[in-house]
């Protein structure tokens, strides 16, 4: 979140979409319920009638996959009726910013932008640069009339989302969407907070990351990015999953965000020299401009002594990717696995025979394996895939270890949540048996196979051997590790006129050195564990000067405690808060009060010292228009990989033309996917319940929870069920091309079909709680349909949005 | 008049079931079998071994879906008409305290269960069929004994269930009637000066009909209801009207 939980109470309108907050959240709704108290609209905008739903102003339907469609036309309204906040777009963003001439929208070339190269589905951005002076800083049209400049093409890209084509393609009834869209505009204006929570249903598509840049894009028209109440706030899945993005257990970075090195890149120099954003305007901070600090640091912190300025710091030591860093991603290691190209694999608290898209092949895939080592606190389809349905354990070489380990609850440490506020916990009782927390066993791990290196060799030793890991031995000290995250000075070093001895804690990343004399484990957490003491562990209920809600002594949040980021752009020129009631910083006597300002420079009415407010960007500025992005600047709307129409309605284009295809022919027979197909002509979606967990591996295993929600059902609504001769409570088969489940029928008026152009589409959706394992009549999971491909730049599995058949069991 | 009560805002209710399952864990009730039959509402009502439930409804209203939660439970009547029924069968086999509880004994299995369960406008009264004994909502006044919050009002996320002394509560629920009114002009308070617990409804048109039950009248119930006018329960007129048509 660029906000956090908290905050939620201060926004004006509450957009909840792509995301079921009331139900998978709920302890979120407290602020959501605080909000409306207060006066708050609360918006739900989903396939199906929610828990949300029914406590919300306005809901409207849509159809899953659509989600471009209906943002971009919001954008469009908000253009045509000028309700954007003009002062704000211009001081804050890259809509002034020029753009090669050579630039084409979507809306030009009929769905795809200039640089596409349809062979290789992908794009050359060498058009989608901006244009510099002889100075090399970005060239800006204040007045936003230019052809060129991002506001005129935003414009340009957005002016075929008609309130009538957007109907016809998300099935939104047009009078609910423009009651939506004048609703959301009215949190433009000045002293208003419109704020977004969303999940996976915005996520989880081969659009995924581009669903997220429109609604950023929406926020910072409205200047809602920066101030109490707004923000994009995306709701984590798992109490501690920010953490672990945090310290990046991702393929293509490192802690803090800092990216996985390449084999292309043979020295640290070159390395660091390719990742260290420049900028050639002395207005823009440009902080990644301070890599090498944070780079450097974090390999002290791997290795210690063993690393020195000679060695490149241990540089040779780290594995190194492929340039097409896609190729390790979630659903590329199950192609893989099924291919027979691992010998072993981890399964670390995690259950993918159920949370993988295609379970089938995820399933089939492990029993290629010779060992699987599964980390859980219960057995789980993962645990026990040798004998699960449609498995011969006879024919099945995989050795499976189960080591069970501590529940959080058992051990000491800290939690990362959505709202980036780490807060450290207690062990409140002893492990069962031999159960261990994951710490200890990793740390166990990690000392067998040093042994084993020193004992026998081996290829390429030092990358373990070296390694500078001195937490304890059997038990781990958290609060070492915990330190250091936060690092050291690994020798005496003055910063700013004051020394800092050999060993103390250094107080935030600004003092972080490139010469190897600090180490940090997370550069985005220097400043969370310090000479002050443990900050995630304080639990002050004193609020900020400001009264907003940021209580900014329970806990710490990165960075540098900072509650709402992009906070300078919550103020004007002059470092007045747009919003004098919910204020969030304030220039006041020469200096910044309340929030830790997004940098201490002063406002920018003071030309000499200051700098833009957007400071993680290379420009300053806050990106509109956003060339970082695999499949275009801007969003634009394509149809789900599986989709119940011929023709995409937008444009002649109708998949996202970057997405990596996987299919029989080049990955496993189970890749298959299938459009307007007579067999699968449903459209389908997967969600949560608030009474089970994930794949429900713990929350099957609580008797109170299963009485609650005992069985897989799928709800459909009562015209497709009449269609189908479904009553409310029949046994149903759903199927799709690469899997079926049984599943309950709950016949509701929460889903109601959609018209589509002018054709009828009808939309079901299931939970995906269920596993064959427990209970035996549970049922199975939902992700034997879902399909195999993913988002052009994440990769991340379109789950959301799939193709099936549903009949009556039996007929 | 009981010290406390509760105040239950339908409207603020998203049926999370933290209040079902904290009711189980704190009365250590085991969990019961169950199956999926075409709702979220499990298990599917009250029960010896389930004092609260989440009942789930859903309307079409104009065009729009209404999805009602509705906390049923034991409502603590101050004058409970369990209590006058079984105090003619066993004395002390229902008995209420101070704190506004109303609580079921091991002496109920003796009672006339029928009896006993039609006397409630609320149809909570259930019974365990190996013993005999009846089992509902105890307001957890152990708890209360203790200083301690029930524990389903503790658990609430969002506020929907809030405890405390019963004049602090009357005043909420007319708090949030007033501003409920606003955009729901229909909002109703219900049988505030009957129970501890207090409902806010805030579309009653369509969550009215949750906060009773379809039932017979017992004969014993609808001949003390000639002689003891039950006040706006609406079951008592119609009790009323039955007995005087030579119904039962």
């Amino acid at each position: 979140m660029t906000n956090h939980w908290t905050d939620i109470q201060n926004a004006d309108v509450i957009m909840i979409n792509g995301s079921n907050a009331a139900e998978n959240h709920p302890v979120s709704f407290r602020w959501v319920t605080k909000a409306m108290e207060r006066g708050a609209t609360l918006i739900s905008i989903d396939p199906r009638f929610t828990r949300t739903s029914s406590k919300a102003h306005l809901y409207a339907p849509i159809r899953s996959g659509t989600d471009i469609a209906f943002l971009g036309g919001m954008i469009n309204y908000l253009i045509q009726n000028k309700l954007y906040n003009e002062k704000y777009v211009r001081l804050y963003t890259n809509a002034t910013f020029l753009v090669d001439p050579g630039f084409k929208t979507a809306g030009e070339l009929d769905g795809v932008f200039s640089g596409y190269d349809p062979k290789k589905r992908k794009y050359d951005k060498a058009t989608w640069a901006f244009q510099t002076d002889g100075n090399g800083i970005v060239k800006k049209d204040r007045t936003m009339q230019d052809p060129h400049c991002v506001f005129q093409l935003l414009k340009k890209q957005y002016d075929r989302y008609t309130p009538d084509r957007v109907s016809d393609i998300t099935g939104m009834p047009k009078d609910k969407m423009i009651k939506i869209y004048e609703t959301y505009a009215s949190t433009g204006a000045t002293g208003k907070a419109g704020t977004i929570m969303y999940a996976m249903g915005w996520t989880q598509h081969t659009v995924g990351t581009q669903n997220i840049r429109t609604m950023a894009i929406i926020q910072l028209l409205l200047a809602n990015m920066g101030v109490a109440g707004g923000g994009v706030n995306a709701l984590r899945g798992e109490s501690n999953v920010q953490g672990s993005t945090d310290h990046c257990l991702l393929a293509h970075i490192l802690p803090g965000y800092l990216k996985t090195p390449k084999a292309s890149q043979p020295t640290f120099a070159v390395y660091n020299d390719q990742s260290t954003p420049k900028t050639a305007d002395p207005k823009s901070a440009n902080w990644w401009g301070n890599y090498p600090k944070y780079s450097v640091s974090l390999l002290k912190a791997f290795f210690g002594d063993k690393a020195t300025p000679e060695n490149d710091f241990g540089y040779s030591w780290l594995p190194k990717a492929e340039d097409d860093i896609s190729q390790y991603y979630w659903l590329m290691l199950f192609d893989e696995m099924y291919k027979g190209k691992f010998s072993g694999f981890f399964a670390w608290g995690q259950n993918p025979a159920c949370s993988g898209a295609n379970a089938n092949k995820n399933r089939i895939a492990m029993a290629k394996l010779d060992w699987m080592v599964n980390v859980n606190i219960f057995p789980s389809e993962t645990s026990d895939f040798w004998r699960g349905p449609g498995m011969r354990p006879a024919k099945i070489k995989t050795e499976v270890f189960r080591l069970p380990c501590a529940v959080s609850y058992e051990k000491e440490g800290s939690i990362t949540n959505s709202g980036r506020w780490s807060q450290w916990r207690y062990k409140g009782g002893d492990s069962p048996g031999e159960a261990m927390p994951d710490s200890e066993i990793i740390n166990e791990l990690y000392h067998r196979v040093k042994k084993l290196y020193e004992r026998e060799g081996g290829a390429f030793p030092e990358p373990i051997l070296d390694l500078w890991w001195d937490y304890g031995h059997p038990r781990v000290d958290v609060h070492k590790v915990a330190k250091e995250i936060n690092g050291y000075f690994i020798e005496d070093k003055t910063v700013g006129g004051k020394t800092y001895r050999k060993g103390t804690l250094v107080p935030s990343f600004a003092f972080l050195q490139a010469d190897g004399s600090t180490c940090s484990g997370n550069w985005l957490y220097c400043n969370s564990y310090t000479e002050k003491g443990n900050m995630a562990a304080r639990r002050s209920t004193k609020d900020a000067p400001n009264g907003i809600g940021l209580y900014p002594e329970w806990a710490w949040a990165w960075p540098v405690n900072r509650r709402i980021i992009y906070n300078r752009a919550s103020v004007d020129e002059n470092g007045q808060p747009w919003d004098k009631e919910h204020w969030v910083i304030k220039w006041q006597d020469g200096k910044w009060i309340g929030d830790v300002p997004d940098g201490g420079w002063p406002p920018l009415s003071n030309a000499a010292k200051t700098r833009y407010a957007f400071i993680m960007k290379p420009e300053g500025h806050a990106h509109i228009f956003g060339p970082g992005r695999a499949d275009g600047p801007f969003p634009e709307h394509y149809e789900p990989y599986e989709c119940p129409i011929e023709e995409n309605l937008m444009s002649g284009q109708k998949i996202n033309p970057t997405i990596r295809i996987l299919s029989p022919e080049t990955n496993t027979p189970l890749d298959v996917a299938f459009s307007c197909d007579p067999r699968y002509p449903i459209v389908a979606t997967t969600y949560r319940m608030v009474e089970h967990w994930q794949t429900g591996v713990m929350t099957r295993h609580c008797p109170w929870l299963l009485e609650a929600q005992p069985q897989q059902w799928v709800e459909i609504s009562k015209e497709l069920a009449g269609l189908k001769g479904i009553r409310n409570g029949d046994r149903c088969v759903v199927s799709s091309a690469r899997g079926e489940v049984d599943a309950v029928a709950i016949v509701t008026d929460r889903f109601k079909p959609f018209k589509i152009a002018s054709q009828v589409i009808h939309q079901i959706g299931l939970p995906w709680c269920y596993g064959w394992l427990i209970p035996s009549d549970g049922g199975d999971s939902s992700n034997l349909l879902t399909p195999s491909i993913g988002d052009a730049n994440t990769m991340i599995p379109e789950t959301k949005a799939f193709m099936v058949n549903v009949v009556r069991k039996g007929v | 008049m009981g010290k406390y009560a509760a105040l239950v805002d339908v409207s603020k209710c998203t049926a999370c079931r933290a209040c079902q399952v904290a009711c189980k864990d704190w009365n250590e009730n085991p969990a019961v079998k169950t199956m999926q039959v075409g709702t979220y509402q499990n298990p599917p009502d009250l029960s010896h071994l389930t004092y609260t439930i989440i009942r789930f409804k859903e309307q079409v209203v104009k065009g729009e879906v209404v999805w009602t939660f509705f906390k049923d439970q034991c409502r603590h009547c101050l004058e409970p008409p369990c209590k006058e029924v079984a105090d003619d069968m066993v004395p002390g086999a229902i008995l209420q305290d101070a704190s506004g509880a109303v609580i079921f004994t091991e002496k109920t299995r003796n009672c006339d269960f029928a009896e006993v369960r039609d006397a409630c406008p609320y149809d909570i009264p259930r019974k365990d069929p190996a013993t005999g004994i009846m089992y509902k909502c105890t307001f957890c006044n152990d708890r209360i004994a203790n200083g301690m919050t029930p524990a389903c009002l503790k658990v609430c996320p969002t506020g929907a269930l809030q405890f405390g002394l019963r004049d602090d509560i009357l005043e909420k629920a007319e708090m949030r009637l007033r501003k409920l009114k606003k955009t729901h002009p229909a909002a109703r308070i219900i049988d505030e000066d009957e129970v501890s617990w207090i409902y806010v409804l805030h579309q009653p048109e369509v969550q009215f009909q949750m906060t009773r039950r379809e039932r017979k009248p017992s004969t014993m119930y609808a001949l003390r209801s000639l002689f003891k006018p039950l006040g706006v329960f609406a079951a008592g007129a119609a009790l009323v009207g039955q007995v005087a048509k030579g119904g039962e």
